[in-house]
Formats: structure tokens, C-alpha cells, sequence
């Protein structure tokens, strides 16, 4: 078939994984190289399509954990679910060398650029802190000052991903705060029980409605959608709330 | 059910048009609820995926995937209104 004109129109590649970063005992990175990678915005993702020997193939969407810069890397990190089509083996099998079919970076909706000046508030749900870690990323890369809060509900303290860089970022990077929220199990003299995020989380360390913050809920879907009725309920302007649902109930 | 939204259609739309459609903006034909198409409720897995107005649940967008071409149904959207680069 002749070739037809360059399309911007997007087709399925190869990227090869070139490292593995194990980041709680069920989450594990990927960083790829992927060639000719057009560079991506903070909160985009990939589409991954695994082919099994009989031809039969499963594809699951990943979001980009990476902040791009030329030269950057491409990082998905993976939530194992035990039941799991697709995740036990990204997150067990697969080894540096190992090539994957993927398609990215794809969606335009779900993304922070550093041109955005207001406040930002995010809130993640297990992985669904990945997007919301490439938009903390970005905006320490492009080293811009927008005041930066994360609620990042977890279930336990071992399941906190990127713990040891949220903590130095916390530090280093001024105006970046964050708060977790433990649902099976609390850290030693921490205040509050084992509890799903709530409105009284939401009020306390969201920013109040009248700072118009850009806000980014991600997770699980039954903690996006329990999390955007209360941002709104508390009164925020449910257009300057983005949603991302990762799935399961 | 596993329910997504249009966000994960992203990269089945990518394969189609030039533009990210998740960011444009959907007018249901049932409610005249509009919002991003990234906001509709997502049904079902590639090949076929059902988008639903997340005011009213009327079918908004159908994809299905076959082998050599992919089927959209819009009929659920009065009118797609898309940002071009630049903008
Ligand atoms: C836009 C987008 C971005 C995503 N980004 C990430 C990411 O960065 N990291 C990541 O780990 N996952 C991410 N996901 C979720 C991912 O696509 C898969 O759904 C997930 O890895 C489970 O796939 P699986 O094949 O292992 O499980 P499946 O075989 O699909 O499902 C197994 C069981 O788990 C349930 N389930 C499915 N998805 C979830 C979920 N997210 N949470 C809880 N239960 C679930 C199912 O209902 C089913 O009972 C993203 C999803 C979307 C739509
Ligand atoms: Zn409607």
C-alpha cells in the first residue's frame, strides 16, 4: 500500500523498558524509551495493548507519572490488582529489554500546564495520585510558584507511592503541601481513625471556593465521583473541577 | 460494571482525528446538558464503548472498533465544538 501523507493521526509504537522502580510492594514503575516520543503534558496518558500468543489482546489506559523535558523519560506506575487482566503482569513479569505495544500521549482535557497561574488542588485516590505526581513534576521543571495541595487518600502507610520524594519535594519545592488520608490504617499518634475521604477532610485542607483553585480529582471511580459532590456541595465551581476515573466500582 | 469516563477514550478518538476530541464540548441532543466529552460516562471496553450525558445518561457518542474501521455514532450530541491549537 503506498504511504499517504504524514497524519497526525495517531498509531500504535513500540517502546522498550529500559528500568524498573518497585514503589510500594503492589506499585511498580516503568520508565520506557520510546523513539521519537513528541514529549507529553502533565496528566496525559497511554494507552498499553498486551497480545497474547492466540492473538487475543487486552489494552488499559495508563497515565504518564513523568514530567517531560527534552532528553526525559517516560514513566507509567502501576497499581497491581491481584484479579488483574492486565496490571499483575506489568507490575510482575515485565523486565528491563521487555518491548510493549502503547499509544500516547493522549487526552487534552485531564492536564495541567504551567501557563495555568491559580492555585491548584489535587486530590488522588490510590494510583490515581500518578497524574496529579506528573503535574507536581511539572510545575518544580518549569519552576513556577502556583500554590500546589495534594490529598492523597491511601489505604495504608506502606501504600504511599513516591513517599520519599513527595516528603523532599514538601521541602525543597515552596508552596506544595500535602495531606494524607488513610482509610485501613493510620500511622503511630496519628489524629484522626481509619476513615474515607470526607467533607470535613475536603474543607479543612481543600482550599476554601473563593481561591478558585484549578482542582484535579483522580482514583478509583467511586472516590472521584464521592469526592467532586463534595467539593461541589462545599461550593466550588464544578467547571474549575477536572475529574479522572481509573475505574473498578 | 466498570465505569470510566471520556478521558479513556482519548486514544481511540486520537486514532481518528487530528484534534484531542476529549477536550471539545458535547451539547446532549436529549438534555442540552454541555461539557467536555472527557465528562461522559464511559461504558464498556475497547472495541466498543458507550458514552452517556453524566446529566441525563442518554448516549451521547458510540465507538466500535472492527478491523479495518471504526464505527462513531453522534446522534446523542446536537452539535461537537472543538478547540483548534493555538487557541
Ligand atoms: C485514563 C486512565 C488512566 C489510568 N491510569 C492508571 C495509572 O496511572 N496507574 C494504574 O495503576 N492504573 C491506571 N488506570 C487503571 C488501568 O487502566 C486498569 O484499569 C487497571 O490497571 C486494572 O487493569 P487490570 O487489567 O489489571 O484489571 P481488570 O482485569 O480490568 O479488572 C480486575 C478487577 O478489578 C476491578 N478494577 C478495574 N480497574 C480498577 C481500578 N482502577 N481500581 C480498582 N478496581 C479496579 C475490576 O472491576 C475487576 O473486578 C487508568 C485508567 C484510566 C481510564
Ligand atoms: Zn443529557
Amino acid at each position: 500500500m503506498a504511504r499517504t501523507a504524514v497524519s497526525r493521526r495517531l498509531n500504535w509504537r513500540i517502546g522498550t523498558v529500559r528500568e524498573v522502580r518497585q514503589e510500594t510492594p503492589t506499585i511498580r514503575t516503568l520508565v520506557f524509551d520510546i523513539p521519537d516520543w513528541p514529549g507529553h503534558a502533565a496528566g496525559q496518558h497511554i494507552d498499553v495493548r498486551l497480545t497474547a500468543p492466540d492473538g487475543y489482546q487486552a489494552q488499559r489506559s495508563y497515565s504518564i507519572g513523568s514530567a517531560w523535558t527534552d532528553g526525559g523519560t517516560v514513566e507509567l506506575t502501576v497499581q497491581k490488582l491481584d484479579d488483574g487482566e492486565v496490571s499483575p503482569y506489568l507490575v510482575d513479569v515485565v523486565e528491563p529489554g521487555d518491548q510493549i505495544e502503547l499509544r500516547g500521549p493522549v487526552g487534552g482535557w485531564f492536564v495541567w500546564r504551567p501557563a495555568q497561574t491559580d492555585p491548584v488542588l489535587l486530590i488522588g485516590g490510590g494510583s490515581g495520585v500518578v497524574p496529579l505526581m506528573a503535574m507536581i513534576r511539572q510545575r518544580s521543571l518549569a519552576k513556577t510558584m502556583q500554590p500546589f495541595r495534594l490529598i492523597y487518600s491511601v489505604r495504608t502507610p506502606e501504600d504511599i507511592c513516591y513517599a520519599d520524594e513527595l516528603r523532599r519535594r514538601v521541602r525543597d519545592d515552596g508552596g506544595l503541601d500535602v495531606r494524607y488520608v488513610y482509610t485501613r490504617k493510620t500511622p503511630q499518634g496519628w489524629p484522626d481513625p481509619p476513615k474515607r475521604i470526607d467533607v470535613a477532610t475536603l474543607n479543612t485542607y481543600g482550599w476554601p471556593p473563593d481561591f478558585a483553585a484549578d482542582t484535579f480529582v483522580c482514583g478509583p471511580t467511586s472516590f472521584v465521583e464521592t469526592a467532586a459532590d463534595i467539593l461541589v456541595a462545599l461550593g466550588h465551581d464544578p467547571r474549575r473541577i477536572r475529574t479522572e476515573r481509573f475505574g473498578g466500582k | 460494571m466498570n465505569v470510566l469516563d471520556g478521558n479513556a477514550l482519548a486514544g481511540d478518538l486520537a486514532e481518528i482525528f487530528a484534534v484531542d476530541v476529549t477536550a471539545a464540548r458535547f451539547v446532549c441532543a436529549g438534555c442540552g446538558h454541555a461539557d467536555a466529552v472527557a465528562t461522559l460516562q464511559l461504558f464498556g471496553h475497547a472495541p466498543a464503548s458507550v458514552g452517556r450525558c453524566p446529566e441525563c445518561t442518554d448516549v451521547v457518542i458510540r465507538l466500535v472498533r472492527a478491523d479495518d474501521r471504526v464505527f462513531l455514532d453522534m446522534r446523542g450530541t446536537v452539535r461537537l465544538e472543538l478547540p483548534m491549537s493555538g487557541s
